[in-house]
């Protein structure tokens, strides 16, 4: 390996209140080269990639910057080294131009109190024209492309004199025709001298624009490489480890069909679609998983069932019915529920008490001509409260006093109530401890064991191998694989998941 | 049994700890009489406080509407304009009837069909706000504040500007009462605080006690939530807004009863006061937190404070800076508890 090294993590652990999110991890990034990073959901890539660029500080070990310790512990600092991060999630504002986007915090001045717009669009132009990127740059970003989008904001670190450029999962919302942009563009930015931290959950595309590779697993540094000297089942095995977790065994089989859906496509508001022609069927007895990548459309998924997508395309059949109502309200007496995945935004109420929150969903249960009957309401909740373990005080504290598992679960309380025949899980163990994810699990199985059909939601792994009895495997948007529970490995997942880029177009 | 007794008992803690939380604004009110009855021996007269009472309802009415909305996380502006209006058109149909120009007629209807009539109107105007706020998405303030101009002006188009006077009806059209409403009494107690003693136990039953008024608080706690838990919540943010406007053309019969007469400026700059009221009962903007018996309260704190100021000889001048100063002290008072409260 002889290219130089320009920033090297030594040692960095990083510990969160009850996780360790990083163990003694070493990662080394090389001048002008692009230097992937990969591991599984929670492996602690982002984490890293925090540290790395100042947004966190790490509990134990040093970053050196050709050679020399670099201390920072802000992104600001860390820009004043040359180190730039491009988040998933954009930081655009899309109510400003490029120019002033560019600009931001850093405005060219005329004197020091009026910015010179003039100056502002020329030097922005500059860097547009270096990244190829022909658009007048007093255009809104709003109006821009995520591919374009993506631009601006490599412009903006570029502004900053950023020689090493860390892109978070940088292609997840771009179609394949960006994504060679952006590789054209990553392609220049080397032979211009800048280093790129490239991180991605699509092996694919690491095999193409990859120089080297650093896998994480858990926390732990597991392997550095050279992208040409090795192939994706390399890749695979460093970072599953082989560690197949055994699944919680039940001796159940599938029943008849709760729920069929047919040709469902949801089309994307500027062309294209977010999801094509999936069709597939749930079964009594049986949790039907679904794996994907971000942006493979399994929220927008599971929104079209539960009605939140109007101009969704499509029919659904509960227990041989074809479905006709088409808001959320329809949807939830037909016997649908949703636990979404952002519990926060769009699952709890936080000015309600526990036992208002899990209640709103079924009111007219214990309402009697108009008024809400509180015993038959505080039961109802009891009744819950018992059956999920769920560990509160009493049901008129604030939701907001219990832990992020226990709010899960009044969620999932406020689904139960509704009497659903189909239940949709959202990433039901996103944020919650390891002992509510086995009580989540538990619920799953159980709520089956009733007779209720689970959709369950994940991107993790692990739990998508544990839990479900069939997995379905979205990617771009179509339906890519399907596994039953003793056919599905993990290489299988990452494979069908990550690999189909190309089949889409 | 054990665990029902504790159950109950669970209940009846929660019950106290909210009463507690609503009484903050009590000791507010408690303070102010009590301040009012040391510098003025009339304040705490049976006269007085039937006569304030009758001041305290008209905002009081308004704040229970202006409560819901605002739980809601919504506002409405318009409802000082809705009294003017509502109070013209009632004033109109008595003074010169209903002017069917084509058939060479008058109508002149009783007074319940006026009053029908009148209320009627302002849920309509609540119902183009809720229109304006959910389905066209223009923002709560911008809507409330379109129909609160729209409203005066046609309030002032009515009569050209002009007052319509002594609203007393006449005999031989049967629509004689219309005074009754602002002047008349029940045991002593006048009808428009019978009016408001009614309305409110309606309010805090609907918004404690009913499947809408959970979804009230809901809504203003978590819009997205609500929607995704099955919720309508277009329907919930119109229906606030229908009651708000029917409150808004109560209290403009009310006002034009008592002076048995309708003027298109009456009502200006209510709203705020109704707002007010809100606020100091511990109602937040944000939406989803808050309760209409606070409100009332508040309305009662704002109400005996301008009279008392008035009895104490105040100049109108200071009564205005000093209303300003004790609604921000109550709100610094609320977020200092709130704060603690994390």
């Amino acid at each position: 390996m002889a290219d130089e090294i320009i920033l090297e993590a030594k040692g960095i652990t990083k510990l969160y209140p009850g996780t360790r999110a990083l163990e003694n991890v070493d990662f080394k990034v090389r001048r002008g080269k692009v230097n992937v990073l990969i591991g599984e959901n929670g492996a602690g890539k982002s984490t890293l990639m925090k540290i790395i660029a100042g947004v966190e500080s790490a509990t134990s070990g040093e970053i050196l910057i050709n050679g020399s310790i670099a201390h920072y512990t802000t992104p600001a600092e860390a820009i004043s080294h040359g180190v730039g991060i491009i988040h998933q999630e954009l930081n655009l504002f899309p109510n400003l131009n490029i120019a002033e986007n560019i600009f931001m915090t850093r405005e060219l001045k005329k004197n020091p109190i009026t910015i010179d717009l003039k100056k502002q669009v020329e030097e922005a132009k500059k860097y547009l024209d270096k990244l190829q990127l022909f658009i007048d740059p007093t255009t809104l970003v709003r109006n821009l492309r995520a591919g374009q989008q993506q631009i601006v904001e490599i412009c903006k670190v570029l502004s900053q004199k950023a020689h090493i450029i860390i892109m978070d999962e940088p292609t997840s919302s771009l179609c394949q025709a960006e994504v060679s942009i952006l590789f054209n563009i990553i392609n220049e930015l080397m032979v211009s001298g800048v280093t790129v931290i490239y991180i991605s959950h699509r092996l694919e595309e690491i095999m193409r624009i990859g120089d080297y590779i650093t896998i994480l697993r858990d926390g732990h540094f597991i392997a550095e490489e050279r992208v040409k000297n090795i192939n994706l089942q390399w890749i695979i095995e460093k970072m599953t480890g082989n560690n197949h977790i055994l699944r919680i065994e039940t001796d159940r089989t599938a029943g008849e069909e709760i729920l069929r859906v047919e040709h469902l496509t949801l089309p994307k508001r500027n062309g294209g679609y977010v999801l094509k022609d999936v069709s597939f069927t749930l079964r009594r007895n049986e949790i039907l998983g679904i794996y994907g990548l971000r942006g493979a459309g399994r929220t927008e998924l599971l929104e079209c069932l539960i009605g939140a997508q109007s101009s969704m395309n499509g029919s659904i059949y509960l227990g041989g019915r074809k479905v006709t109502s088409h808001d959320i309200n329809g949807r939830i007496k037909d016997g649908f529920a949703l636990i979404p995945e952002d519990r926060k935004n769009l699952g709890i109420f936080h000015n309600l008490s526990i036992e208002k929150n899990m209640t709103i969903s079924s009111l007219k249960r214990f309402t009697k001509r108009t008024e809400i009957k509180k015993r038959k309401e505080r039961t109802a909740v009891q009744d819950i409260v018992n059956q999920l373990q769920i560990k509160l005080f009493s049901p008129d504290e604030f939701i907001t006093s219990l832990s992020g598992g226990n709010q899960q679960k009044v969620v999932i309380g406020k689904s139960l109530l509704t009497e659903p025949k189909v239940l949709l899980m959202d990433e039901p163990t996103r944020g919650i401890d390891i002992g509510a994810k086995q009580d989540v699990f538990r619920i799953c199985n159980n709520l089956v064991g009733r007779g209720v059909g689970v959709i369950f939601v994940s991107s993790e792994m692990q739990e998508i191998l544990a839990i479900p009895d069939r997995v379905l495997v979205l990617s771009g948007g179509c339906l890519k694989g399907e596994f039953t529970n003793e056919t599905v490995t993990e290489e299988k997942l990452v494979l069908t998941s990550a690999l189909d880029l190309n089949a889409k177009e | 049994m054990k665990e029902k007794k504790m159950e109950r008992t669970a209940i009846k803690i929660s019950a106290i700890k909210e009463y507690l939380d609503k009484g903050k604004t009590i000791i507010a009110l408690v303070g102010v009489i009590i301040v009012f009855t040391i510098l003025s021996p009339n304040f705490l007269t049976v006269n007085n406080l039937i006569i304030m009472s009758k001041h305290v309802a008209q905002t009081a009415i308004l704040a229970v509407g202006m409560t819901f909305v605002v739980l809601t996380g919504g506002i409405d502006l318009s409802v000082g304009a809705i009294c003017g209006l509502s109070g013209m058109i009632a004033g109109g149909l008595i003074y010169e009837g209903l002017v069917l120009n084509l058939f060479g007629i008058i109508i002149y209807f009783s007074i319940p069909i006026i009053i029908l009539i009148s209320l009627a109107l302002g849920m309509l105007v609540g119902w183009l706000n809720g229109i304006l706020v959910t389905r066209f998405k223009v923002a709560a303030f911008i809507a409330t504040l379109g129909t609160m101009y729209i409203c005066r002006g046609a309030a002032m188009l009515r009569s050209n500007g002009k007052t319509f006077p002594n609203l007393v009806g006449k005999k031989e059209f049967g629509n004689t009462s219309f005074p009754f409403l602002g002047s008349g009494t029940i045991i002593g107690i006048p009808i428009s605080v019978w009016i408001m003693i009614v309305l409110v136990i309606i309010a805090v039953y609907v918004s404690t006690k009913t499947p809408f008024g959970r979804y009230v608080y809901a809504v203003g706690g978590n819009e997205n939530a609500a929607r995704l838990s099955g919720i309508k919540v277009n329907k919930v943010k119109t229906v606030v807004y229908v009651i708000s406007g029917a409150c808004a053309a109560m209290v403009g019969l009310i006002i034009s009863s008592e002076l048995v007469a309708s003027h298109p400026a009456t009502g200006e700059s209510f709203e705020m006061n109704a707002i007010a009221a809100s606020v100091l009962g511990g109602t937040s903007l944000a939406g989803g937190k808050g309760s209409v018996f606070g409100a009332i309260i508040g309305a009662f704190v704002i109400g005996f404070l301008n009279d008392g100021m008035v009895m104490v000889g105040v100049s109108s001048f200071w009564q205005t800076v000093i209303k300003g100063v004790v609604i921000i002290l109550a709100v610094i008072f609320e977020q200092m508890q709130s704060k603690k409260a994390e």
